[in-house]
């Protein structure tokens, strides 16, 4: 176990920036997400949920895919350019780090998705512990420890120190690069704040939400429920569930006519879009009640179908923060609960 | 909040609408939902308190179009909105029950993090008192209840409703700031200073939509935006231009129909003040074409599908400098 | 676009079939120079120009826009330029808030009679984007390279 005064954090994220790319936590116009870092840079470790997921570092909203150029009467196709240079995601909550690793299970299985894969290869993610939890978060629910999350290096707040604890290859390489800047440290009282967090997080209201009934079997037993019908109203079919979502993961392939070539690029989709999976024939979901009905079931079944049980929700609670309507997974979960169906 | 229940539930019954339209209590005080309520029984999870900032004439679009009436729940400024609708044929007022209800001002969560009050669990706001009890996991808070109102309630419109069925509880005009200050202050800035500033706040836009599929304004079936036969789609941001090109569009499409109801500002999650590209379209559209508030009154023809022969010239933005 | 030459702007302007164009066809078959910087898309009335066609031509590489319509009062469909004024006057300053220079976007109301006036106007008008230079602010990196 190694520690840095959290005064000295300005020379650390320096140091990491000599080496790698660095995104981390960052306060721009009033609302911190994750941003590159840079000596002016507003970091904000203090701020418990970024409004996005910190998923845009290795599954970007929009990237570039190719593009196709003339050239002396001939099409020029250029592939974008891969990750080849390390970088490092600073600050990653415990819900977030989970929510890589649904991530991974989609975009790395065959066919590997070669654009992720090579972030996945370069990147290096300091987690983060949270301090203070929220009424919000239900990470507990998904066997998340938010006191012990995973990661390359694993990081707490504890006073005014930032105790760090390599855990893997990349991050004992990355603790070498800056080690000049750590010193030595007592385990003991990252012990006490873990305990501290974890009796927390006993008292949140969500943390013992019974997921009773869900997983693969409920896309049988509660596709056809009345309750979707109730349930969907008041959504106004808007994207901010999906786009502050640490694991959503649905994108939509779109090309770009520049006047002079065409750029493919894919950007995130949302499958409460109506437009969300066109194809000739039209839509497969033509309702919005299908549609909302979709994402909870992705999540709580089709994806566990496929992934060995894991569920696709981390507990993260940006959709009950961010919902203009209030919809959310609690809301989801406690409702069929309360049915006992 | 009884009041409310016990008449939607006696005109429930007596047949004389098909279902209430209302708010639905939410896990904690703040994330109440807009809701339908298709009996008497179900009025149980009925609630109306200080988050209840929905604006519902939105969803009376679809209601509109079930078969009996709908009882909406309107606050004063939701009622503009409505009339709007109805101006536009969107909303047939014959489907409605309108009863409107008192306003206090409405409050924003966002507004209460932002004091450093995190984890709201509940909150208490007594008639009289003008502080807020706020209850989270790490003790007791308290905040001004002014410092929690969203930001449409600092420029309210007033107590009046603009159209109802019947009027139950007391309403309180909570202006206390000027509804032009923010836009006139971005009018004198540079030309560099403009353009940063909208940089920095449209560069958080993540384009959810949400803006749009809350405003009442933005009736139309299939957006633009939504079309597939349009490259600046409505889901990437790219790079900058597009949330730019959205949001003007946008702003330009609403232009002389936006009550200036705050819905846009209300659920952007990134807090983007996009009120301001509509109030500085009300400001133009009272300063060059007169006084206008949309959905004061049924019918009328609004600065955009209207002209004078006097009218100024586009040259007119130059030269005022 | 080569970067060593003088920089030769972009010009869209619209205008309408009735008298603008008809203005644009006077100036040719007059001889009158413009700069070959202009292009014309001919609308059939300066109100069919939505403010989505102004802000794509920018974003498609435009350095400046222009509408020409008929005089106030002579429009071949009686109001449509009215109409057309109030809404390019609010987007025009709409543009001025968002800190887009002054001047890349005019109205100017051309008759079928007036090729000097249209020959003159754009002549000011490509002087006016010279001078101020490349459009960055409204357009899309995309169509730059």
């Amino acid at each position: 176990m190694l520690k840095i005064k959290r005064s000295d954090l300005g020379t650390l994220f320096a140091k990491i920036a000599e080496n790698n790319e660095l995104y981390l936590p960052v306060k721009a116009a009033g609302k911190t997400n994750f941003a590159a870092w840079d000596q002016d840079a507003d970091v904000d470790l203090d701020t418990l949920k970024t409004v996005k997921s910190p998923k845009d570092a290795f599954f970007p909203q929009s990237e570039g895919l190719y593009s196709c150029d003339r050239e002396e009467g001939k099409i020029k196709i250029t592939a974008e350019k891969l990750q080849d240079a390390p970088f490092v995601v600073f600050g990653i909550r415990a819900c977030d780090v989970r929510g890589i690793a649904v991530l991974d299970k989609v975009f790395l299985s065959q066919p590997v998705d070669t654009y992720y894969a090579a972030r996945r290869e370069h990147g290096i993610i300091v987690s983060y512990a949270c301090g203070a939890p929220e009424t919000s978060c239900f990470c507990k629910v998904f066997g998340i420890d938010a006191a012990q999350p995973e990661g390359d290096v694993v990081t707490w707040m504890v006073g005014e120190d930032l105790y760090w604890d390599a855990k893997t290859e990349k991050g004992q390489k990355l603790t070498a690069q800056v080690a000049e800047l750590l010193t030595e440290a007592d385990a003991a009282l990252v012990a006490a704040e873990q305990e501290k967090i974890r009796s927390i997080i006993e008292k949140l209201p969500n943390s013992h939400l019974s997921l009773e009934g869900w997983g693969a079997e409920a896309a049988k037993t509660r596709f056809d429920s009345p309750i979707w019908e109730q349930l969907y109203k008041p959504c106004l079919a808007c994207g901010t569930c999906t786009f502050v979502c640490p694991t959503c993961q649905c994108y939509d392939i779109k090309d770009y006519d520049t006047g002079n070539g065409v750029k493919r690029y894919r950007c995130w989709d949302s499958c409460m879009y109506s437009d969300f999976t066109m194809m000739a024939h039209g839509n497969n979901r033509t309702s919005q009640m299908q549609r909302f009905r979709q994402r909870f079931l992705h999540k709580l079944a089709y994806y566990p179908a496929n992934n060995d049980g894991m569920f696709s929700c981390v507990g993260c609670g940006r959709c009950v923060d961010k919902c203009p309507s209030h919809l959310n997974i609690v809301k989801v979960i406690k409702a069929f609960g309360k049915e006992g169906k | 909040m009884q009041r409310l229940i016990d008449r939607a539930k006696a005109l429930l019954e007596s047949g004389e609408v098909a279902r209430v339209l209302g708010w639905r209590k939410g896990e904690n005080v703040w994330d109440v939902e807009p809701a339908f309520f298709a009996s008497p029984e179900e009025l149980s999870d009925f609630v109306y308190n200080g988050f209840c900032g929905a604006n519902l004439s939105k969803y009376m679009i679809e209601a509109s179009k079930l078969e009996g009436k709908t009882l909406v729940f309107l606050k004063p400024c939701d009622t503009y909105s409505f009339n709007q609708l109805t101006t536009e044929h969107r909303v047939d007022r014959e489907t409605a029950y309108i009863v409107g209800v008192g306003c206090k001002g409405k409050l924003k969560i966002e507004n209460i993090d932002a004091k450093g009050i995190l984890d709201v669990q509940g909150a208490g706001y007594p008639d009289a008192s003008e502080i807020l009890t706020v209850k989270t996991l790490y003790g007791d808070k308290e905040v001004s209840y002014k410092d929690a109102m969203l930001e449409r309630c600092h420029v309210c419109k007033g107590k009046e409703h603009m159209v109802y069925d019947e009027l139950i509880g007391e309403s309180v005009d909570t202006c206390d700031g000027d509804r032009f200050a923010e836009v006139a202050k971005i009018e004198a800035m540079s030309p560099e200073e403009k353009f940063a500033y909208f940089q920095s706040e449209l560069s958080k836009c993540i384009r959810c939509n949400a803006c749009r599929n809350v405003c009442p304004a933005c009736s139309c079936r299939k957006c633009v935006f939504d079309s597939n036969k349009f490259d600046s789609a409505q889901k990437a941001n790219t790079i900058s231009f597009e949330e730019k090109m959205f949001h003007i569009i946008r702003a330009f499409h609403v232009a002389g129909r936006c009550t200036d109801c705050g819905e846009c500002s209300r659920v952007c999650p990134q807090g983007i003040p996009l009120h301001l590209f509509n109030r500085k379209f009300i400001k133009d559209i009272d300063s060059l074409y007169g006084t206008w508030q949309a959905g004061a009154e049924v019918d009328a023809r609004g600065p955009l599908t209207n002209f004078r022969t006097d009218d100024a010239e586009p040259s007119i933005v130059t030269k005022r400098g | 676009m080569s970067m060593n030459t003088e920089f030769r702007p972009t010009i869209v302007a619209f205008c309408c079939n009735w008298c603008s164009y008809a203005g644009a066809d006077l100036a040719g078959s007059s001889r009158l120079a413009y700069p070959a910087d202009v292009k014309i898309i001919r609308v059939p009335c300066s109100c069919r120009v939505n403010p989505m066609f102004i802000l794509r031509a920018f974003e498609k590489g435009a350095d400046g826009v222009i509408l020409c319509g008929c005089h106030p009062g002579d429009c071949h469909y009686s109001t449509g330029n009215y109409y057309a004024r109030r809404r390019m006057t609010l987007l025009f300053s709409m543009l001025d808030y968002l800190g887009v220079e002054n001047g890349r976007t005019r109205v100017e109301w051309v008759s079928a009679a007036e090729g000097v006036k249209f020959s003159e106007t754009m002549n000011s008008f490509v002087e006016k984007i010279r001078s101020l230079g490349p459009n960055v602010r409204l357009g899309d990196l995309r169509c730059k390279d």
